[in-house]
């Protein structure tokens, strides 16, 4: 049993490279060090914000979390365990505590499913015991919590907004009970309007749900005043770590007070 | 989805119209007419092919022969064939299972080879199977029609096995109802390969592609996360939607296939509609061409309409009536 004190996540000296293949023959001509030697860590039930340029590498440090992506060296470690190198029938555990919210709510939900299958297919997978009867009350109950109708269950993602859209993405996220969510971008995308009440329902179900998160925005506005810590990434790399507050005061990098110029001004 | 459908098949009024008049004209304007083969015969009086002309109405201007070909025809007579000398619907109705037969065949033939291993070539994207098969597939539209019938053709004359030519064999009235089947699809086999591996060629790289690009998408990462195992995702998410494309060139491939089975009935000696077309051209015998293309026609429009009623029924964003 890890203490109460072990961090939830423990990441040391990640790297994710990507090779660059030219030619006929797709010959490796080079890598992209998408994510170059980072460490963090994030205390259960807090949220860290990530920032950085577009290409920053912020979306490959997600998904190196949730294993959508291999990471090329480090460790990471969630609630103690070293899971960097798992092959993916032994991570599959780790695919009901942590899960992702992603940037696009337009093309991360299959078009060709019902939103009760796209829900579903996550409780089948790791609530074998539930009946359809039961997936089905699970899935309008999920459907509750962010927001939305039972009846929704049986349309289309094409029936429904942008807002709407990620809810559902939200839901999805949430059946299968997690602990740890990778939000990337989870409102760029969307109108200025709506990007509030989206923000407001993930720090909603935080409190109510005890989650903690991983919070990937490219501008410091959306991620201060949700964030406990914040990460500022350049290139592959953390160029500065500390409390949303200290950020804003007393940036030290260069890169940071940049992104912080371009942070409008009340 | 009704006013949909009815609204498809009145469209096709007057692209019929068009078509029909179009070909009259290529006919009329294409020199010589029917009457040619008695003209280069000396001993066949003037005055019987001038007689002859008139009772087929070649001595009138070309408008007036259209409007009275269009008379009949809209009232459901496609006339006689002058060759023949039978009812023009007579003669298509002989015909026209054959190629119907040979169309669905090759269109079966392509996409059962096609999907197959444009989802393994996608699968294993790099892979020695991967290169193989995209070698294999430029060399297979790389290589005529024609030349690949000539080869069919002389592939069953030297080696056997495979008939040269026909419908069925002669004795095909003396075997058992099975043995007939049999025959029937013996004579098949060849021009179905001819006519389908082109089709077969191009449909995999498109079925590789669309999968290369549905396993890049973001609901495929979203399978990934929920922790869906690699094989269903594959059939589940990426198959499902790879498809939709090929489902919209289906209408097309009605279209390559019936000029394809012009030249293939025509090599081969396959007794279809492609070949029927192509000798009631050369003998400029009107009124078979021009219900051909009209059957041909009509065909080509149906096929697109099914291939569109389909698509709208596996892919739950496309719907036609508001
Ligand atoms: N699958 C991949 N293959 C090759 N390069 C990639 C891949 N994914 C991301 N990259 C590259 O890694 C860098 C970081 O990308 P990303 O993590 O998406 O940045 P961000 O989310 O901060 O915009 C970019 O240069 C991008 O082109
Ligand atoms: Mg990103």
């Amino acid at each position: 049993m890890p203490s109460t004190t072990t961090p939830l996540l423990q990441v040391e000296n990640l790297k994710v490279h990507f090779p660059i293949t030219a030619g006929l023959l797709q010959r490796r001509v080079g890598e992209v060090k998408a994510v170059d030697d980072v460490s963090f860590t994030i205390e259960r039930g807090t949220t860290v914000g990530l920032v950085g340029e577009s290409g920053s590498g912020k979306t490959t440090i997600g998904r190196a979390l949730i294993r959508l992506v291999n990471p090329t060296g480090g460790t990471i470690r969630y609630n103690g365990k070293d899971i960097t190198f798992l092959r993916e029938s032994q991570f599959r555990p780790y695919r009901k505590k942590i899960q992702i919210i992603f940037q696009d709510p337009y093309n991360s939900l299959n078009p060709r499913l019902t939103i009760f299958k796209i829900i579903s297919e996550a409780l089948e997978i790791h609530f074998p015991a539930m009946g359809l009867e039961q997936r089905r009350a699970r899935v309008a109950e999920l459907l509750g919590k962010v927001g939305l109708k039972p009846e929704h269950m049986d349309r289309y993602p094409h029936e429904f907004s942008g807002g709407q859209r990620q809810r559902i993405g939200i839901a999805r996220a949430l059946a299968v009970e997690p602990e740890f969510i990778v939000c990337d971008e989870p409102v760029s995308a969307l109108d200025v309007s709506v990007q509030a009440q989206i923000v407001n329902l993930l720090q909603d179900l935080q409190e109510e749900l005890g989650l903690t998160y991983l919070f990937i925005a490219h501008d410091l506005a959306v991620v201060e005043h949700i964030s406990d810590f914040v990460l500022v990434m350049n290139q592959g790399k953390i160029v500065e770590a500390a409390t949303a507050d200290a950020i804003y005061q007393n940036p030290q990098d260069p890169y940071t007070k940049r992104l912080l110029d371009a942070v409008p001004k009340i | 989805m009704k006013t949909y459908i009815l609204r498809r098949l009145l469209l096709m009024i007057p692209m019929l119209l068009g078509v029909s008049l179009l070909v009259f004209v290529l006919v009329y304007i294409s020199p010589g007419n029917y009457l040619d083969v008695l003209k280069a015969q000396r001993d066949i009086p003037a005055e019987f092919i001038a007689k002859k002309e008139r009772e087929l109405g070649l001595d009138r201007p070309w408008y007036m022969q259209y409007v009275s070909w269009l008379g009949r025809t809209v009232r459901g007579d496609f006339g006689e064939s002058w060759s023949y000398r039978i009812p023009v619907i007579e003669l298509l109705a002989q015909r026209a299972p054959a190629t119907l037969a040979l169309s669905l065949t090759s269109l079966v033939f392509a996409w059962a080879i096609a999907v197959p291993l444009g989802v393994f070539a996608a699968v294993y994207r790099n892979s020695i199977f991967d290169k193989l098969s995209a070698l294999s597939a430029y060399a297979a539209l790389s290589i005529p029609e024609f030349f690949l019938a000539l080869l069919a053709v002389i592939f069953a004359s030297q080696w056997g096995g495979f008939p040269t030519g026909g419908l069925s064999a002669i004795d095909h009235d003396y075997l058992s109802p099975v043995g007939q089947l049999w025959d029937y699809v013996h004579h098949l086999i060849l021009p179905t390969i001819v006519l389908g591996i082109g089709g077969a060629a191009g449909l995999m790289r498109v079925m590789r592609t669309n999968m290369l690009d549905v396993i890049q998408s973001d609901y495929v990462m979203t399978a990934r996360a929920k922790g869906v195992p690699g094989n269903v995702i594959m059939f589940r998410h990426v198959l499902r939607n790879a498809i939709n494309p090929l489902v919209t060139s289906l209408g097309f491939a009605f279209s390559g296939l019936l000029s394809g089975a012009v030249l293939v009935e025509n090599v081969m000696n396959y007794p279809g509609l492609g070949q029927l077309i192509f000798q009631a051209f050369m003998r400029k015998d009107r009124d078979v061409v021009m219900a051909a293309v009209i059957i041909g026609s009509s065909m080509l429009i149906i096929g697109n309409l099914i291939a569109d009623i389909l698509l709208a029924w596996v892919d739950p964003r496309i719907r036609y009536d508001k």
